[in-house]
């Protein structure tokens, strides 16, 4: 009998120790989890456009979390659809870019500088303060910084932007993807034992 | 195939050094895992020497021949040039510079396609040469020993030179490693293991001496402990040349199997030394530095003769030229050039290609140039390298992950790339891949597996530079976010400040009282008029119910002539403490206007409500007359007061007492106008009606015409004392005070012509129903109209006096110091409204809209002038041309002061539409509709009346409510808006 209760004396011993042992280390070491918030808005495109109905990604991170839909956002296109419903374990659902053409072509913004006014607005539409500017003096684009969110075209008053599509460069160029089965592959060079 | 080399002679190392180093092991040739032997097709060029290149017409020069930031031209077109002289200058820390490869005149600067496989244009600068060849002055350096290696570095740096073996990396940056980077091994690169290239295998034949002494100025530089020159044993000539040049110093020739690719930086780096870099990891983290052969050579051409790098040694080669070799040609020098003098066979050359066929690319433009990486041009006949077969699907079978030099799975990095799968091919280690073309070339189903994985590493980089960007993006979007909640936070701050401030001051001001009245007021205001709703309701059902609830429209009707009282007695208080400052006098005022304004419309529902009365023929018609008498006898009582209280104010501030009185008298003769339209609304349906009483009215409504004509009559005179009365002494209050009769009069002038149009409509109606009355009516139309016209003219005449001296104010504050108090009030009440930004647009607002009509005014009279000149003859035709030419100037001010004033409109508009959401013309539309409906429900009520059963009139009346309601709130919605942007006009 004695034995008996030593063991389960030693067991339960036993078992507090451990849970000790555990809890400590669950609250040591516990993993700081990204908000998902946070985890949403990295996977959006930060172009801050709006089309999404929310003013800027940020927002629209937060209607997510909330339980709105993940398809609302075109400049990211399906990619970010489905990055999103992967991240979130929902439904995949098929952008929702009503009308918008071609997400896909990277614009930026463009003054024609002569025909600048000077009224400011643009500045004021820019998310990101993409623009430069004063008032009556000539405003520019600083086109690293430009979203191509398309904001400031509407405001101003003189029409004299313009959304260029942004052409590659020697920095940015890439290969494209080669024809795939059954074309012949241009670029290759073959090498033949002759 | 190891001939181990462990023989050599060696200057002794210090017993330290060795015993550092640990017991040498024999030199041992380690392996990496794969490699390929592809036919090597050296012979075609490695029998001949090197020969000088052609000298072009032309030499294009690309500002980046090397990686990094393209170098900054130095000189201009035009600018003549000696060979070795610089002509553009590196930029940033990785960049080289670029020096004329023989003496001409830059032709152009400007972009040229350039050694890309986009086939992309970059900006290059043009020579075109002068067949001189003449050198700049130069000089080398006979013991670079003197020199510092921070010198040396400079040097190399300035001299433009760059990793000659394909990659192009600025050399200076790989021999300056800074101090805590010990230098184990210097890895000398000769070992050249593309098919076709033979330009180190030469080099290394005929100038070996040259390069060796090169690779003492990199020791010298780098400080190795061991330095070690890797040759690929299919060069034997090369061998033994660079063995006798190293016989005596501490350099060692290892010779490597023939393998490819045993060059690459990261293989050469394993089979001399067996280490391995890891991935991501940089081989000066292993303590190695690798260099090309050419380098070298360039680098003793540089230290030793002073000649920058200006040319280079290529190999032309392949089917398509007749002489193939090695050519020490120009940079610059286009590969068509390059072509002709290897003396083009004629053939049709089926592919063109930079590089060796492994890792060079197909080049679509012979115009394109040599530049410093350029070891091979190929002139390939279509047998020789033919068209690639098409690519078939693959079938596992694992050779490629045979031969990967670098340890990679190809296969799967093949199915991750095509299925866009970048996070998995990363995953593999693709960023790891060098692109060297082994699996490709094993691939027995064809499949371009390179081009898959250059494909996907751009995609990887693209989207990493997306990430870099979207963070930027994320960033500023958040600092502009905090930005504007801070301006924000700032003005609320400012004006809760100037808020406590003003209410600080009118606490500590003699009128102490006065704030209390005012908000007494304010309540009873609020009461009166709920009141007057409930009272207006009241009568409605009592009109609908028939005469069966009188007693309680009389005890309504009651309530609101306590209630008025109540609010006179309010006012009347308020009014005493009204003299003492001006600002509390002018609440009063507003207060006691709104007072009259209530009372008279109650006045005139009960007006309505005995009339409607006495339609049924009820019998309380008496009563309600009596009642609408008593309301109307105090809304006489509050005007009057009101009268009185405007008097009083002025007593205290001369600037209320210039203006006032007419505004007063406008607001009286508005008044009594609606009135009279009202009477004779009334008057006309009595008539229709055949009611008794319709002459009563009639002649009521010529009393009221009669007194509103007697008003106007009086308006006119005191609007004609107010101009001239102003005393030259005080001009500025006039000024200040100025808007608001302006204000005022746009109210009047608002009224008037809708007394204007109800009397028109009546006057329809009246013609429609061929009532007797209609010719009166009509010519009382008339004569409301005239009323309103001239009103309009009055407002424009203050709008255009208000103006010239808008900035006087504070000068002439001596008389009184009043004016402090209106011209602080003036802003805070519209910063109430909407913070200062409207506040200044409406200020702008004011002044555009009366420049405009100033201009215009201007404008008019110069034309009515001229056309009394032209008319009459009394002007000559220069005369007649002078005015003309004046008139287009008055014009053309009034139109620029309009589109202004248009432009500023419209600012405000969008403002209303991002403040409220909606349109100001959806509002106005909103309004007009809710007017209209409700317009309609009450005719509808109206012809009911007779006819329809009680339940039907109930019916509409509630709905008569709703409308009225919903009318009430939209045009609250609208004024709001309005009077925020000051559009009221
Ligand atoms: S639609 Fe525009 S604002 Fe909305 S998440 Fe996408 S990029 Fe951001
Ligand atoms: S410049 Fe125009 S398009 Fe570019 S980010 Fe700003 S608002 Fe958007
Ligand atoms: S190209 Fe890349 S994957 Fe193919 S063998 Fe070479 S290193 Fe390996
Ligand atoms: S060599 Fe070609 S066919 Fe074979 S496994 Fe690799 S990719 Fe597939």
């Amino acid at each position: 009998m004695t034995a008996v209760l030593i063991a389960v004396a030693a067991l339960l011993a036993l078992a507090a120790v451990f849970g000790a042992v555990l809890g400590f280390a669950s609250e040591k070491f516990k993993v700081e989890g990204d908000p998902i918030v946070e985890q949403i808005d990295s996977l959006l495109p930060q172009t801050q456009c709006g089309q999404c109905g929310h003013p800027g990604c940020r927002p629209y991170a937060e209607a997510i979390a909330e339980g709105e839909d993940h398809n609302r956002c075109p400049p990211g296109g399906q990619d970010t659809v489905v990055a999103l419903s992967e991240l979130l374990g929902r439904e995949e659902l098929t952008l929702d870019n009503e009308g918008a053409e071609d997400a896909n072509v990277a614009k930026v913004a463009y003054i024609r500088e002569d025909e600048c006014i000077g009224c400011t607005k643009c500045i004021q539409a820019c998310p990101v303060d993409a623009i430069v500017g004063a008032a009556k003096l000539m405003h520019t684009v600083i086109v690293d910084e430009c979203t191509g969110c398309d904001l400031c075209v509407e405001p101003c008053p003189v029409d004299c932007i313009d959304m260029l599509e942004v052409k590659p460069t020697l920095q940015t160029w890439g290969w494209h993807r080669p024809a795939g089965i059954g074309e012949r592959p241009d670029s290759r060079i073959e090498v033949v034992n002759l | 195939m190891s001939q181990p080399q462990s023989s050599k002679p060696r200057k002794p190392l210090s017993v330290f050094a060795r015993l550092a180093s640990g017991i040498r092991r024999p030199a041992k040739i380690h392996d990496f895992h794969g490699g390929i032997h592809p036919p090597e097709m050296k012979h075609l060029s490695n029998g001949t020497p090197i020969v000088p290149g052609p000298l072009p017409q032309q030499l294009v020069l690309p500002l980046n021949m090397h990686i990094g930031a393209p170098a900054k031209p130095l000189v201009a077109p035009g600018d003549k040039v000696l060979k070795g002289q610089m002509i553009a200058e590196p930029i940033g820390a990785v960049s080289a510079a670029i020096h004329a490869p023989t003496s001409g005149t830059v032709s152009a600067i400007g972009p040229r396609p350039i050694q890309h496989p986009s086939g992309m244009d970059a900006v290059c600068i043009v020579i075109d040469t002068d067949g001189e060849d003449q050198w700049v002055e130069h000089q080398g350096i006979a013991d670079y020993t003197d020199k510092s290696p921070a010198e040396l570095v400079d040097l190399i740096r300035h001299a433009g030179i760059a990793g000659m073996g394909g990659a192009g990396f600025p050399t200076s940056i790989k021999v300056n490693l800074g101090d805590h980077q010990r230098v184990e091994q210097l890895l000398i690169n000769a070992v050249e293991c593309e098919p076709y290239i033979t330009a180190d295998d030469r080099l290394m034949r005929e100038r070996a001496e040259q390069i060796v002494t090169g690779i003492h100025i990199l020791q010298y530089l780098l400080n190795p402990r061991r330095t070690l020159i890797g040759i690929e044993d299919n060069k034997p000539e090369a061998i033994s040349a660079i063995k006798r040049a190293c016989k005596g110093c501490d350099i060692e020739v290892r010779v490597v199997p023939t393998k490819y690719p045993s060059g690459g930086e990261k293989q050469l780096i394993q089979l001399l030394t067996g280490k391995e870099v890891a991935s991501g990891q940089l081989p000066a983290q292993v303590g190695v530095v690798c260099q090309n052969v050419g380098t070298a050579y360039a680098i003793k051409r540089a230290v030793c003769d002073g000649e920058p790098l200006v040319s280079r040694v290529t190999t032309l080669t392949g089917d398509g030229v007749s002489q193939p070799g090695n050519y020490e040609v120009l940079l610059g020098t286009p590969v068509r050039d390059l072509l002709a003098h290897g003396n083009l066979a004629g053939l049709d050359i089926g592919r063109l290609v930079m590089g060796g066929p492994m890792m060079g690319f197909t080049l679509h433009n012979p115009g394109v140039p040599v530049v410093k990486t350029t070891n091979c041009i190929i002139a390939a006949s279509p047998e020789e390298l033919p068209e690639p077969p098409p690519e078939q699907p693959c079938i596992r079978c694992g050779s490629c992950a045979e031969v990967c030099p670098a340890n990679l799975l190809p296969q799967q990095l093949y199915w991750h790339a095509k299925n866009d799968d970048l996070e998995k091919a990363q995953h593999h280690n693709l960023m790891d891949c060098i692109e060297c073309g082994a699996c490709a070339y094993v691939c027995p189903s064809h499949i371009p597996l390179v081009q898959y994985y250059r494909y996907a590493k751009g995609e990887v980089r693209q989207q990493a530079a997306d990430q870099v960007k979207a963070d930027k993006a994320r960033q500023r979007f958040e600092a502009r976010q905090a930005r504007i909640e801070q301006e924000q936070a700032e003005k609320e701050a400012r004006r809760q400040a100037r808020l406590e401030a003003n209410r600080k001051k009118k606490e500590a001001g003699p009128a102490a009282a006065s704030t209390v009245d005012v908000a007494a007021l304010k309540q009873a205001s609020l009461d009166a008029s709920k009141a007057y709703k409930a009272a207006v309701k009241a009568a409605k059902t009592a009109e609908a119910e028939g005469a069966d609830n009188l007693a309680e429209l009389k005890a309504e009707a009651d309530r609101l002539k306590a209630l008025a009282d109540k609010a006179k007695a309010a006012v009347r208080d308020a009014k005493d403490g009204a003299p003492v400052a001006a600002a509390p006098a002018e609440d009063t005022v507003a207060k006691l206007k709104k007072q009259v304004g209530d009372a008279s419309s109650a006045y005139k529902a009960a007006v309505k409500a005995a009339k409607a009365a006495e339609a049924e023929g009820a019998d309380n018609v008496a009563e309600l007359k009596a009642q609408a008498d008593t309301l109307k006898a105090s809304a006489d009582a509050l005007k009057a007061e009101l009268r009185e209280a405007k008097a009083n104010a002025p007593a205290a501030t001369a600037p209320v007492a210039q203006t006032d009185p007419v505004a007063e008298l406008k607001k009286q003769v508005g008044d009594a106008s609606s009135a009279y339209k009202s009477a004779v609304k009334a008057a006309k349906q009595a008539e229709e009606e055949g009611a008794d009483n319709a002459a009563e009215l009639r002649a009521e409504a010529d009393k009221l015409k009669a007194a509103a004509d007697q008003l106007k009559m009086e308006l006119r005179d005191a609007k004609a004392n107010a101009p001239a009365a102003p005393p030259p002494s005080a001009p500025a209050p006039t000024t200040i005070e100025q808007p608001d009769p302006v204000a005022a009069l746009k109210k009047q002038v608002g009224d008037a012509s809708m007394a204007y149009k109800a009397a028109v409509k009546a006057a329809k109606q009246a013609d429609e129903e061929g009532a007797d009355n209609a010719t009166d009516l009509h010519s009382k139309a008339g004569e409301l109209k005239a009323i309103a016209d001239q009103l309009k003219a009055e407002l424009r005449d203050a709008k255009a006096a208000a103006p010239p001296t808008p900035k006087a104010a504070p000068a002439a504050t001596a008389t009184t110091d009043s004016p402090a108090v209106p011209e602080e009030q003036a802003p805070q009440s519209l910063a109430e409204v909407d913070p200062e930004q409207a506040a200044k647009r409406q200020k702008r607002l004011k002044g555009l809209k009366t420049a405009y009509n100033m201009a215009h005014k201007q404008y008019k009279e110069a034309h009515a002038a001229y056309e009394r000149a032209e008319r009459n003859e009394t002007a000559s035709a220069d005369e007649l041309q002078a005015m003309q030419v004046k008139i287009d100037k008055l014009k053309a001010k009034a139109d620029n002061a309009r589109d202004a004033l248009d432009a500023l409109v419209e600012e405000a508009k969008a403002d209303i539409r991002a403040h409220t959401g909606k349109d100001l013309k959806t509002l106005k539309l909103e309004a007009a509709r809710a007017e209209s409906a409700l317009a309609d429900k009450q005719q509808e009520l109206e012809q009911q009346r007779s006819s329809a059963s009680e339940d039907t009139l109930e019916a509409l009346s509630s709905e008569l409510q709703a409308l009225e309601s919903e009318t009430q709130i939209a045009r609250k919605a609208l004024k709001q808006a309005v009077e925020e942007q000051g559009l009221a006009e």
